[in-house]
């Protein structure tokens, strides 16, 4: 079997921390001699980083001022 | 005892009501920043996200004895807020119903196999590959794909909800939510593919 397309296979469970033990062991000396699936294996992890920051929009000043005045008044 | 007793005690408990609440409001909008950014992502425009996020504040100041304290609020909170999002029929999807998903996969490997044949490095480092992609180009992504994928990227990837809160939120098992999440990814990393031009 082709140890790349299993690598390729385990990522994102190995990335989320969700394969059993043998699965890690497995992909780890995959990736200790192989910088070619290492490679693919650190840009997902920047760009599961990256999209996080990228796609992130702050909330306008306005709504949040909206959410603020729904607050029940102190003394009702 | 006088019998003025039951009336103090009635007085406290209504004090102790009114703090109760005070708190749980301080506490839901703390979160407000975090819940806008996940509102903003699941649907398709602002002035929605705008919307569904105060609806979601006024029903949950309208039902907080409903929220056990100690629990999760900010999935509290994106549980009603996704149940409003729903009861509004989802208006104004950008996803495409016509694609079909399978024609949207691909490995995981493929985005970046597709961007570094396009930097002109011999073997480019995985930042310089990464720089292919634009801030734009990665929401763009994103809103194409499909609903039922996308609401868990963006629980998870982007509100870091685990398996469990997603899955509590969305009302589906957490395999499902397993499952759209390694499909959601891959077609996220297609339509990225898809969407990178050379140059």
């Amino acid at each position: 079997m082709d140890w790349c397309e299993k690598c390729e296979e385990l990522m994102q469970p190995f990335l989320d921390g969700t394969l059993s033990d043998d699965e890690v062991a497995t992909a780890q000396r995959h990736l200790d001699e192989c910088s070619w699936c290492a490679k693919r294996y650190h840009f997902e992890e920047r760009l599961r980083h990256y999209v996080r920051i990228a796609v992130s929009e702050p909330m306008s000043p306005d709504l949040k001022a909206r959410l603020a005045a729904l607050r029940t008044p102190l003394d009702a | 005892m006088s019998d003025t007793a039951p009336t103090t005690a009635d007085a406290r408990k209504l004090a102790q009501d009114a703090r109760d609440r005070v708190r749980f409001e301080e506490e839901a909008l703390e979160l407000s920043d975090q819940v806008y950014r996940v509102a903003r992502r699941l649907v398709g425009s602002r002035e929605e996200a705008e919307d569904l996020v105060q609806q979601t504040y006024e029903r949950a100041f309208r039902s907080w004895r409903q929220y056990t304290p100690g629990t999760n609020l900010r999935a509290w909170l994106l549980r009603i807020l996704t149940n409003l999002n729903i009861d509004r029929g989802r208006r104004q999807q950008r996803t495409p119903q016509t694609t079909s998903i399978d024609s949207n996969e691909a490995g995981d490997y493929f985005l970046y196999n597709k961007l570094e044949s396009q930097v002109s490095d011999e073997n480019p480092d995985e930042e310089r590959v990464l720089e292919r992609l634009s801030q734009d180009s990665i929401v763009e992504a994103l809103a194409d794909v499909p609903h039922d994928f996308r609401d868990v990227i963006v629980l998870v990837d982007i509100g870091e909800f685990s398996y469990a809160d997603a899955a509590q939120i969305l009302d589906i098992p957490i395999g499902t939510v397993m499952s759209r999440l390694h499909r959601g990814r891959r077609i996220l990393k297609k339509n990225l593919a898809d969407g990178a031009v050379t140059g």
